[in-house]
């Protein structure tokens, strides 16, 4: 077909409106199933890192900057267990998503990589089932651990040739830590009534690593507490 | 957002995730450009200031259209538009304001639509959610990257001309293998970043 | 009334992709998608069906308004046309396919810029009927589709000693390079003599 300026800005004009019609129609339809495709991704992943469950509650916090979301996991009224959806931006490729599942005490119970886009063949074994990292946290509480792969001194057994993928992992996982510890120290707040103080248990609580395991106790105790009203 | 140092992008584009070389984006001009050095050269140079034009734009929009208005999904097609678009622009000017420069860059550009690093990198800042400047950055980087990557294998072919190739080994076979050594050589950066 | 030759036509119309047109041996294009998804078998043969289907869709919509489009603006109306159904794939891939998707990342969107499908595109759908288009799409993507999934196959037995995920224990062996940049470029290369070789014969 002839080009002149008239038809040229009519057809691509034109093309993009149907186009982008069609784009937007398709769109709509994929929404509800790219939304649910999603759920289903993060009940599954509930499932796999907590013992049985019934309920799940869930409450977005933000943890040295980067946003978290706590499920707290509760069967016939009891909790029994937290899972943590943490997050790093020190992959070797930019995102890692995990979601963790401590048990009532703070031990970690399960890991499942939600997100990563680390080298195949490297950075990518730590979503492999018994791979060193999640050897090194698997029923331990980082609370009691040091939180650094042993080429920095700290307790955690690091992937073959993949240092920098390894310490975004514990990065993550000491992010999740940190969120359990501010989700306990929340209901030990609201059982005891001491609304006062909350804020700045809140940020003790998120801080303060070293005195986790005291910390812990004492929301561990407020929880059974809590139980028996 | 947490900070990421200019000097981990810059670094880290160019040498240890080198665009061509470890994300195998713009395969298709590193294979075919790259027989001389001075090409490559030149090349280089058109796709780094197509990619850093890229890169402004490109984030612009995203920031202030397709985040507002929540029409994320028309990201490839806009993208694609503004690249082709820019590259027949920067033709446009370059052949009125600088004829000679023209003539050096003037046939790569129209071949800068369709490498994939130009799509791949307005894409990736995104998702890494880069400030402005660090996106520049991070483009003008990969580019560099790019351009290393496109110069040194130049350099590596001139001199396989002169060898003796088996025949079944000609053209591209030999330049994908000599690809994949000049790869294994670039992964012994990867413990800088 | 289409005879028994009418269909070899076709038939041979389909094959030619995927030998003698092959788009990533005897072509060579197309080359980013083929190294940098070929990690595993099945992310080839995903990246190979997603790649066939924009292709399919793309060549029937150009062959369809190829009399409507002016000369000049004839290259943006194809990236319009084709940005589009990448976009589509891209959108139906995350809400069926969600794992896949998430593997395959960004090359899933720099489908627009495979010269295969341009390339098909000005070459074959703007100069044929829609269905000879949707025919030569087919045998093109099966070609890609049959290329990737054997360089991702090689890749993953000998990068780490499965197929297709099916693992044969013995994956701590295997030299781990096949599954990293160099070993994408190796195994193409040498898979590129093998096929001239035999095409000399």
């Amino acid at each position: 077909m002839k080009s002149s300026l008239k038809n040229m800005v009519v057809v691509l004009f034109t093309i993009t409106l149907i186009s982008s019609a069609g784009v937007g129609y398709v769109n709509m339809i994929t929404v509800e199933p790219i939304a649910a495709a999603k759920a289903a991704a993060t009940e599954a992943a509930l499932q796999a890192v907590l013992p049985p469950f019934d309920k799940t509650e869930t409450s977005e916090l933000t943890i040295d900057e980067l946003p978290v979301a706590v499920h707290t996991a509760s069967k016939d009224g009891k909790v029994v267990g937290y899972a943590v959806e943490s997050m790093t931006r020190k992959g070797f490729n930019g995102l890692i998503r995990l979601m963790v599942g401590f048990d009532a005490g703070g031990r970690v119970l399960n890991v499942n990589v939600l997100e990563q886009s680390e080298t195949p063949g490297l950075g990518t074994k730590m979503a492999d089932a018994g791979n060193p990292l999640y050897a090194s946290f698997e029923g331990k509480n980082p609370g009691e651990m040091k939180l650094s792969v042993k080429k920095d001194g700290g307790d955690v057994d690091a992937l073959t040739a993949a240092t920098i993928s390894s310490r975004a992992y514990v990065d993550a996982m000491a992010r999740a830590y940190a969120a359990y510890k501010q989700t306990v120290g929340d209901a030990w707040d609201g059982a005891s009534g001491a609304t006062a103080t909350s804020g700045a248990t809140k940020t003790a609580a998120a801080d303060a690593s070293e005195d986790a395991a005291g910390a812990e106790q004492m929301g561990g105790d407020a929880r059974k507490g809590g139980d028996h009203e | 957002m947490e900070q990421i140092s200019y000097f981990a992008i810059v670094v880290g584009a160019i040498l240890v995730n080198n665009v061509v070389l470890a994300q195998f984006l713009g395969i298709c001009p590193f294979l075919g450009v790259s027989s001389k050095v001075e090409t490559s050269l030149g090349m280089g140079a058109a796709v780094t200031f197509v990619m850093a034009l890229t890169a402004v734009v490109a984030w612009s929009i995203q920031i202030f259209i397709l985040d507002p208005l929540q029409i994320q999904y028309m990201q490839t097609i806009v993208f694609i538009l503004v690249i082709a678009a820019l590259v027949q622009m920067v033709e446009i000017i370059l052949k009125k304001l600088s004829p000679s420069l023209y003539q050096a860059l003037g046939i790569f550009l129209p071949l800068i639509t369709t490498n994939c690093a130009v799509l791949g990198v307005a894409i990736l800042m995104i998702q890494k959610e880069f400030s402005l400047l660090q996106s520049v950055v991070y483009s003008v980087s990969t580019a560099l990257g790019f351009a290393l990557a496109l110069v040194l294998f130049a350099g590596i072919r001139e001199r396989l001309e002169m060898e003796d190739v088996p025949v079944a080994f000609r053209g591209t076979p030999i330049a994908l293998i000599t690809a994949g050594i000049l790869a294994m050589a670039f992964m012994g950066f990867s413990g800088l970043v | 009334m289409p005879g028994k030759e009418a269909t070899m036509n076709k038939l041979k119309l389909i094959l030619k992709g995927v030998i003698r047109e092959n788009p990533t041996f005897v072509l060579v294009l197309g080359m980013c998608p083929t190294l940098g998804t070929t990690t595993s078998a099945a992310n080839g043969f995903g990246m190979g069906v997603a790649t066939m289907s924009v292709l399919i869709l793309s060549n029937i919509v150009i062959s369809l308004i190829k009399n409507l489009i002016p000369d000049k603006v004839r290259i943006p109306a194809f990236i319009v046309v084709i940005a589009s159904f990448v976009t589509v794939v891209q959108m139906l891939m995350q809400a069926f396919v969600p794992a896949l998707y998430a593997t395959l990342g960004v090359f899933i969107p720099l489908i627009v810029v495979n010269c295969i499908i341009l390339g098909r595109a000005e070459a074959f759908a703007s100069k044929n009927n829609a269905f000879d288009s949707a025919l030569d799409g087919l045998g093109i993507g099966l070609g890609f589709t049959l290329s990737l999934t054997v360089i991702g196959a090689i890749r993953e037995l000998l990068g780490s000693g499965a197929i297709f995920g099916y693992s044969f224990g013995i994956g701590d062996y295997m030299p781990l390079v096949f599954i990293l940049a160099p070993g994408g470029f190796f195994v193409l290369g040498y898979l590129m003599v093998l096929f001239n070789k035999l095409a000399k014969k």
